[in-house]
């Protein structure tokens, strides 16, 4: 008896514990959007309603009628398609200074076999702290050496990987830079060169090898992990995304990109502001970011990572925005807010975080904007979803009508006022 | 040799700097936000040797510079209660207690950041030691004086003095992981701060059992030792690093016990866990809009701590931490208003007259008020907006930044040997390990020693 005592003491316990850090359930319903300005990207901004069914946008137009579903008014208030980040670790780390939290880096130098949508943790505290701010899609990557793994698009509501992926995956490639690791890399300038000759033919010979087991691999042969996850990048299925950054580098992947017949995306691109004209010459679709980051030169104008998004676009880039981030993706409407603010504009920093992104993971038939036979991904706010006091007031991930609740506003309800108080 | 003093010299006349560091100038016509007196619209103000003379309408002045704020937003000039920037060295990781030391003492003019804080409408930062000890050194207010090069020129002058504390896990990484010694647990962190302060307690004892000629000798002169009793006399104010509610509970307690009255506690993450025990002890909290997570200590945290503690009386400011934060501060401000609705003048309060009262410099700047000294940023849309562009800054009536002449290159230091300048690839969490400024200078230490 006293131990069936303790065990429901210490399960209760567990319990409320729980609760304190689990968001509640979301339902999947039906339902009709009334009276709203539905801001959809793609097709002008509209006065009118949006019915979602089966968690695809079903229709929009006009006095829609709602025929029994459940309806909620949107009168004075917008819809906006929810928004994509272009890179991310969500899912991938939950606490980055705690290494066994820290799913993002597999050892070694030619990893493309890492399957970030293997380690993604659905449960994710940072999941719904994410998407609270109307972040409902992210491309989560893994991160290390000359090719990390394979990153995926994700949506952030489900349980199970499956539930999350949206469709596109892409190969990462770490350029080989000449550029300083930070601050902290004393490295001399020829040893940077060498390091970076290194790392170049160690690039050659292994995209020499996966070329050669692309095309033996048809006719059988023996398995080889690492090779076998480049052959859709090389046969043109999947893309090849790039992190590179600065300036000669960007330079030395465009000329490397344009010796392989592939699909490349490059990314981060922190001084693409330095060579737009040849990103858009050669028609690189770029994901960049983050916006809020320190110029990479102290000889850098203060405002360079602001603008740069709005550079590169002008000189006809196609341009997404990411955060790079894991547990502040919620700030990527911020980041293009301020892109919009330096140069961007506001409608063309919207679509860097919605159609563009969509686009570029070639998903646009289903993401990115408001558009009848679209999945679902929306929010209903109350402003300029830029703007920092907007409140979202309404969320929809593959039409599951989600709570807007996180560890964040769970801990604001029970703390705001306290209780027991000052009294012991 | 030459050359360098050329560009030394022309990037000094760009800046259009002058010897003095008290200027005049006039500002028209601006929607003056002076956070102590509501905003004024169509308002000016007028600065008169680095001092606010008169705010007003239709004010005029002769041979005084004018700018035009029409359309504009004038506020105070930002401060920031926690930065590293203009610093060369941020932690003396030597030991858990090293009271003794000041950053004042490694002061950088020639930070670019400090230009681009300015850039950022931020005309003071609390140049700070790192969270590598417990008691760690003490810290430097300091005045956005960029396009001075005298160290001794960004010293805000007559500000009080204030020294750093550290809690959880930086201290017990360093100390307890890296050099096997207290303090390796929360437990041990109480433990360190009762000793040094009891030493100071027993070094006041021995001066004072001297001047009253109860004792032959006075007590060996000892730096820490000076410094430790000052803060029990309340000379220096504490800003103590800090995350979990435990350990915010713990130093309350430790204070109290040594009747030490003026704390600050920075970052403070679990700080809305304790909000009323804060408010009753009036203990101030400087702390993140919303970093979270990038440690154990901070997993538990909510982007609704500023708001909280607002609310519950606690008297807070949003600081950066950050080089790349300090930029922005007012934009991390309005993150107030998304996580717990603050209001305009609430949410800037955050990040103008409470840091000001936590660094004990309130009666100086930190509002627009007559007779306050001449720190101003002005902003092309208002500061809480997302499409806020900070304009003009001005520190002492003195213009340190405008956007209208802002030079590619705003170094003031060019090292003759860099043929092209540096690129630092990004850091993706410059918060976090090695990026981390809190612990500069402490992972060489380590490494060195293992």
């Amino acid at each position: 008896m006293n131990k069936i005592y303790w065990i429901l003491v210490v399960a209760l316990f567990l319990s409320c514990e729980l609760l304190g850090q689990q968001v509640r359930k979301s339902t999947f319903e039906d339902v009709l959007l009334k009276n709203a300005t539905i801001v959809t990207i793609t097709n002008g901004t509209i006065e009118g309603d949006l019915l979602i069914k089966n968690g695809i946008i079903a229709e929009i137009g006009t006095s829609l009628s709602a025929n029994g579903l459940s309806e909620i008014d949107c009168t004075g208030k917008f819809i906006y398609p929810g928004f994509i980040d272009g890179g991310t670790q969500l899912g991938l780390v939950e606490i980055s200074s705690v290494s066994l939290t820290r799913d993002s880096d597999e050892l070694g130098d030619y990893t493309p076999h890492m399957q970030a949508l293997t380690a993604v943790n659905p449960n994710s505290v940072s999941i719904p702290v994410t998407r609270v701010n109307g972040v409902t899609t992210v491309f989560s990557k893994p991160t290390g050496d000359l090719f990390p793994g394979t990153g995926a698009v994700i949506d952030l509501h489900g349980y199970t990987p499956d539930q999350m992926y949206a469709g596109s995956k892409a190969v990462l490639m770490n350029f080989p830079s000449t550029g300083r690791r930070g601050r902290w890399d004393r490295r001399s300038e020829e040893d940077i060169t060498k390091d970076n000759e290194k790392a170049m033919k160690k690039l050659k010979k292994f995209w020499d090898q996966a070329k050669i087991y692309s095309q033996i691999n048809q006719t059988g042969g023996d398995y080889n992990p690492q090779l076998a996850a480049m052959v859709p990048v090389l046969k043109g299925d999947a893309p090849l995304m790039i992190e590179v950054n600065k300036k000669s580098d960007i330079l030395n992947a465009i000329e490397w990109v344009n010796k392989q017949s592939i699909k490349a995306i490059f990314t981060g691109v922190s001084e693409g502001w330095r060579v737009a004209d040849s990103l858009a010459k050669y028609k690189i679709p770029v994901i960049t970011g983050p916006v809020l980051q320190v110029p990479s030169r102290a000889s850098d104008k203060y405002d360079v990572s602001y603008s740069n998004p709005g550079k590169m676009l002008k000189a006809g880039v196609k341009v997404a925005i990411r955060t790079n981030e894991t547990e502040n993706v919620r700030n990527l409407p911020f980041n293009a807010g301020f892109a919009a603010a330096y140069g961007m504009g506001i409608d063309e920093a919207l679509r860097a975080i919605t159609i563009t992104p969509a686009e570029i993971f070639g998903i646009a038939d289903k993401y990115g904007s408001l558009e009848k036979g679209k999945v679902a991904n929306l929010f209903v706010c109350d402003g300029d979803p830029f703007e920092t006091k907007t409140q979202i007031q309404h969320l929809f991930i593959r039409g599951w009508n989600v709570p807007l609740e996180s560890r964040h506003t769970l801990l604001y309800d029970e703390f705001l006022e306290r209780d027991p108080g000052i009294k012991k | 040799m030459k050359n360098i003093i050329t560009i030394i010299l022309s990037t000094l006349f760009s800046l259009s700097v002058c010897a003095q560091q008290e200027g005049d100038i006039l500002i028209k016509n601006g929607t003056v936000i002076t956070i102590t007196d509501g905003v004024k619209e169509q308002t000016d103000v007028l600065i008169r040797n680095g001092k606010i003379e008169e705010i007003g309408e239709n004010l005029s002045a002769s041979n005084v510079k004018t700018i035009d704020a029409e359309g504009m937003f004038v506020m105070p000039g930002i401060i920031d209660a926690h930065s590293h920037i203009a610093l060369d060295v941020v932690n003396e990781a030597t030991n858990p207690v090293t009271a003794e030391v000041f950053v004042g003492d490694g002061l950088d003019p020639y930070d670019v950041s400090i230009y681009r804080a300015l850039a950022g409408g931020v005309t003071i930062s609390h140049a700070m030691h790192g969270s590598a000890n417990a008691i760690g050194g003490q810290c430097e207010t300091i005045k956005h004086r960029y396009g001075e090069v005298d160290p001794e020129a960004i010293r805000m002058d007559g500000a009080p003095r204030t020294i750093k504390f550290a809690l959880g896990e930086n201290p017990m990484r360093v100390h307890g992981e890296g050099n096997g010694i207290a303090p390796a647990t929360r437990m041990g962190m109480e433990q360190i701060f009762r000793n040094a302060f009891e030493e100071g307690k027993a070094y006041m004892k021995a001066q004072k059992d001297y001047a009253a000629g109860k004792a032959d000798f006075p007590p060996l002169y000892n730096t820490r030792s000076e410094v430790m009793a000052d803060i029990l006399k309340g000379d220096i104010i504490i800003h103590c690093h800090s995350y979990r509610a435990d350990e915010i509970y713990m130093l309350l307690k430790v204070l109290e016990d040594y009747g030490v009255k003026r704390i600050c506690f920075q970052h403070v993450n679990e700080g809305f866990k304790v909000a009323p025990e804060l408010a009753a002890y009036g203990a101030h909290a400087s702390v993140f809009s919303d970093w979270w997570a990038y440690k154990f200590e901070v997993y538990y945290s909510t982007a609704y701590n500023a708001a909280i503690l607002a609310e519950n009386g606690v008297v807070t400011s949003i600081n950066s931490d950050s080089g790349e934060l300090i930029r922005h501060l007012y934009h991390e401000a309005a993150k107030t208003q998304r996580y717990g609705g603050l209001s305009d003048n609430e949410a800037l309060k955050l990040i103008t007259l409470n840091p000001a009262i936590q660094l004990g410099i309130e009666d100086r700047v930190g509002s627009i008020e007559k007779g306050k000294e001449g720190d101003i940023a002005i902003f092309k849309n208002h500061p809480l907006s997302i499409y806020a562009i900070p304009q003009i800054t001005i520190v002492d009536g003195i213009v340190r930044f405008d956007i209208n002449e802002d030079n590619y290159d705003m170094r003031l230091d060019i090292d003759p040997d860099e043929k092209i300048p540096t690129f630092y690839e990004t850091e993706t969490h410059s918060h976090h390990g090695e990026g981390d400024r809190c612990m500069q200078d402490v992972y060489e230490f380590l490494n060195h020693k293992h």
